[in-house]
């Protein structure tokens, strides 16, 4: 596990992709292949089972170090990681041993069904044997939390550098289905299991931001603009007579969306869609909040199916008659999958994206303006001639979104970070007009530069009106315009109104808390974003 | 009437009339060591240890009026004896011991515990009364030993060689920086930053013996400077200079490095948990030698540090200074200068 402790250092303070690679690949040079596959399994998210409960852990260190538990509660406060702080709390290791991952994930796999006791002296004889930074790691192990700043893309990378595989095979491969305990090193880089499994999908090809004018792209004739829409990014699979949906997220969700299962017998087997899940109705697109009400459910009622109907739209052909067809240009495979949809019904809740025809930017750029009439975020601009990359490349697909709504607020309370910020008041909640009161609105933290944190810091500290542990009231001064991507009806929020990404555009220090926005300003955004695309026109 | 009260001005002694590390001008400024938050600008006579004389005249003016005394002796004002011990925190730290009508006060300033190889090891003083800074007064600081973490710098700086880059390390001028020159120095030249050289010229004059180093100059060349170690000061860190160096790589030392969540906001390419303030273990047990009934919890965890006296048999009580944080190397990225010093007060 040292050679583990160490890689993860070595990839949490190096900000260089290449950098990480090549600590990847020296890892990977000189471990256990045991080892190897539990790194990739826990870089990619496919986490054991959590053996211990947190507050378990949390108890027994407080056994051990005597210290209060407000105490615990602040060191926890300031270092802002549960598994951190517990490896920074407990006394030195008293007898030093190392093993390699594979085998503590193993004896931490064994604890399942152990009773709180057997657990409590297996734990504490682990942690009286680890230097401090493998103790953090044995932490993570058990909460199975292990996000590193590794993207697969990085990952497999380095995979393929090492083992002189080709990437797309690996990135194939570790996408599939496999269990870590069984498989072996080298049947995961040769993909055995993929070459079985008909459901794997491909990596996504992903757009960059645009961040110069599209003039600068070229002639508009050489690029493919299509809406920009707001949903799920999805891939739908069919072979071997079955089907499969997978969210961008990696995840199968072929139960949550009967609307979809009819592609089961029209699509011919060896076909891969790439498209996106929308709320829709008649090949409209309804606002992201409807699509809410059908996500991450088990069992999906009538009602549902009537009140938030869904639909995918297409994007791209990556497989056609059983073929990757990612190579391809993309002016051949939206032909392709022009010629494979042709026989759905104009009703049917699976059509093409459609694509935005225009002979100039600035028809385009006029057209982007009215996004949010079709529920849109902003417009797609893909080349024509570009093939499917695998993640994320400059150059070929950009997307051109819209400017986010804004709305003026006042803010109310404020709180503490964490970590190195723990001295300054950065999470800040935020509040409209409802006639004579304030109601919070979105809570944000960011956006601000050092500076304007640091006056927003001495403001709280001279204005807090209350405290509530960590929290302040404060007086309601500062003018903050928060910027969101969307508003949605909610129970949960007291002002019955939730947003979507709220973050801190900048600090109006020209208005006062007079001129904020009042709740009724944002009702009738909801209301305008909920009616039907095209009713603005009758 | 207590001997020592806390004033807008700084800690104050009315019997002798004169005030411990003021932070606004006064007649008669007791310090505790050099650095800024400690020692400002303005006021009319200066008493500090032997080694904190250069210091000063070299860092705020020539001109000041300072009266220097070593560890162990006594100055008398108006009966109050004043005497120096080693705070243990960078050289010529002292921990102020106020002795009147057998009434002991004992001002730590910033110390720590463990011996770092260039500042006298801090002594504990038996007294009634302890003063104590709190920077790193929570139980997940608790540092490793300076060997361990030396061995870390150096299997970092030999990484970095093989890997054809530049070691830059970055640390405060005064304290800091002087540690590791003396800690490091062997194989590899160390190149430092003028700010640094100045310093260590004022040092070696007082009798301070320090390793060879150079000093970067505008001929200073940067495959030169590859072959070695270069330590500068944070105000470089973002500087045009540090950026053109051949594959430079920064490393940080500080206490606040011990947590992730620090290392990762700095945005260097490495951090060590290397502090000139005494860890959790080492207040408590500095608190415990000195004997004190009552303690004055200064600048930094300074709600917690007392909560948890409190809780544990002491009577201590929370203390509002203008001192800073000087483990806090890197500021936060502003457009303009401004010191962390004003934002954790
Ligand atoms: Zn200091
Ligand atoms: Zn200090």
């Amino acid at each position: 596990m040292k050679r583990f402790a160490k890689l993860i250092q070595q990839l949490e303070l190096s900000n260089k992709t290449n950098d990480k690679i090549e600590a990847l690949v020296h890892y990977f040079n000189f471990t256990d292949d045991k080892d190897k596959v539990w790194v990739i399994a826990l870089f990619t998210g496919k986490k054991p089972r959590r053996p211990v409960k947190a507050a378990l852990l949390r108890q027994w260190v407080k056994e051990l170090t005597q210290l209060p538990d407000w105490l615990f509660t602040e060191s926890y406060h300031n270092v802002g990681d549960l598994s951190e702080t517990i490896a920074l709390l407990l006394p030195p290791a008293e007898q030093l041993s190392d093993h390699p991952l594979h085998q503590w994930i193993e004896s931490l796999h064994e604890l399942e069904g152990k009773d709180d006791e057997q657990k409590k002296q297996f734990i504490l004889h682990a942690w009286n044997s680890l230097e401090p930074q493998e103790r953090f790691i044995f932490n993570k192990l058990i909460s199975g939390n292990f996000r590193i700043g590794v993207s697969n893309k990085m990952l497999v990378n380095a995979l393929a550098k090492q083992s002189n595989t080709d990437s797309s095979q690996i990135m194939h491969s570790i996408m599939g289905k496999w269990d870590p305990y069984q498989i072996t090193f080298q049947e995961l880089i040769q993909g055995v299991h993929v070459n079985t499994d008909n459901s794997w999908p491909y990596p996504f090809c992903l757009a960059y931001a645009l961040d110069t004018e599209p003039e600068k792209l070229g002639a508009p004739d050489e690029w493919q603009a299509e809406w920009k829409w707001d949903g799920i990014r999805g891939q739908i699979v069919k072979r071997a007579g079955e089907l499969f949906i997978w969210s961008r997220g990696e995840e199968l969700v072929t139960e949550q969306f009967p609307e979809l299962w009819f592609l089961q017998d029209m699509l011919p087997d060896g076909t891969v869609l790439d498209g996106e899940i929308l709320a829709a109705k008649n090949r409209q697109v309804l606002p992201f909040s409807v699509l809410q009400q059908r996500l991450n459910r088990k069992k999906i009622s009538k009602k549902q199916l009537e009140e938030a109907p869904i639909g995918f739209f297409v994007y791209d052909l990556l497989e056609y008659q059983g073929q990757d067809y990612r190579s391809q240009p993309l002016s051949e495979r939206r032909k392709k999958a022009e010629e494979l949809l042709s026989a759905l019904d104009d009703d049917s809740p699976v059509n093409l994206s459609p694509i935005i025809s225009c002979s100039s930017w600035g028809e385009l750029a006029a057209l982007r303006e009215t996004s949010r009439s079709v529920n849109s975020e902003g417009v797609m601009l893909k080349k024509r001639d570009s093939l499917y990359h695998s993640g994320r490349k400059r150059g070929d697909w950009w997307k051109w979104k819209i400017n986010p709504y804004t709305v003026d607020t006042v803010m109310i309370y404020a709180q503490k970070g964490s970590g190195r910020r723990a001295n300054f008041f950065t999470d800040y909640t935020f509040a409209v007009r409802d006639g004579e009161n304030l109601i919070t609105i979105a809570k944000a933290y960011s956006g601000l530069t050092d500076q304007e944190i640091r006056e927003v810091n001495t403001f709280v500290t001279k204005n807090s009106l209350e405290k509530f542990g960590p929290v302040r009231t404060v007086r309601p001064e500062l003018v903050f315009e928060i910027a969101f991507e969307g508003i949605a009806a909610s129970k949960r929020h007291k002002a019955g109104i939730a947003l979507r990404f709220p973050r801190i555009l900048r600090w109006r220090k020209d208005k006062n808390v007079s001129e904020i926005n009042t709740l009724t300003d944002l009702q009738q955004l909801l209301q305008s974003t909920l009616e039907q695309p095209g009713d603005e026109t009758n | 009437m207590a001997l020592v009260t806390f004033t807008k001005k700084g800690i104050y002694c009315r019997q002798g009339d004169f005030y411990i590390d003021p932070w606004l001008p006064v007649d008669y400024a007791v310090i505790t060591h050099g650095h800024g938050d400690h020692v400002r600008f303005g006021n009319k006579h200066y008493l500090c240890h032997t080694l904190t004389g250069p210091i000063i005249r070299q860092r705020i003016s020539t001109d000041l009026q300072v009266e220097t005394q070593d560890y162990g002796k006594t100055v008398t004002r108006n009966g109050v004896k004043i005497s120096f011990f080693p705070a243990g925190h960078i050289i010529g730290s002292a921990q102020v011991r106020l002795e009147y009508q057998g009434e002991i006060w004992v001002i730590s300033g910033d110390y720590k515990t463990e011996y770092d190889g260039i500042s006298t090891p801090f002594e504990p003083v038996r007294c009634h009364a302890f003063v104590s800074e709190s920077t790193f007064g929570l139980p997940v600081y608790k540092w490793q030993k300076q060997d361990v973490i030396f061995n870390q710098v150096k299997s970092w700086i030999a990484d970095n060689r093989q890997r054809d880059k530049t070691s830059v390390l970055i640390a405060y001028s005064l304290g800091k920086a002087q540690r590791l020159i003396k800690n490091l120095a062997g194989d590899m030249p160390i190149y430092v930053h003028n700010s640094i050289a100045n310093l260590n010229e004022a040092l070696e004059q007082a009798g301070v013996h320090l390793p060879e180093t150079i000093r970067i100059t505008a001929d200073t060349r940067k495959e030169e400077l590859k072959s070695g170690i270069v330590i500068v000061p944070s105000a470089m860190r973002n500087s045009r200079w540090l950026k053109n160096l051949s594959g430079p790589v920064t490393g940080i030392c500080s206490g606040w490095m011990q947590v992730r969540a620090h290392r990762r906001w700095q945005s260097a390419d490495a951090g060590f948990a290397l502090s000139d303030h005494a860890d959790w273990p080492g207040l408590l047990e500095a608190i415990k030698a000195t004997g004190a009934e009552k303690i004055y919890v200064t600048h930094g965890f300074t709600a917690t540090f007392s909560r948890f006296l409190n809780e544990n048999g002491f009577d201590a009580k929370e203390v509002i200074t203008r001192y800073g944080d000087d483990e806090a190397e890197i500021k936060l990225d502003t457009p303009e200068k401004t010191t962390n010093q004003e934002l954790t007060n």
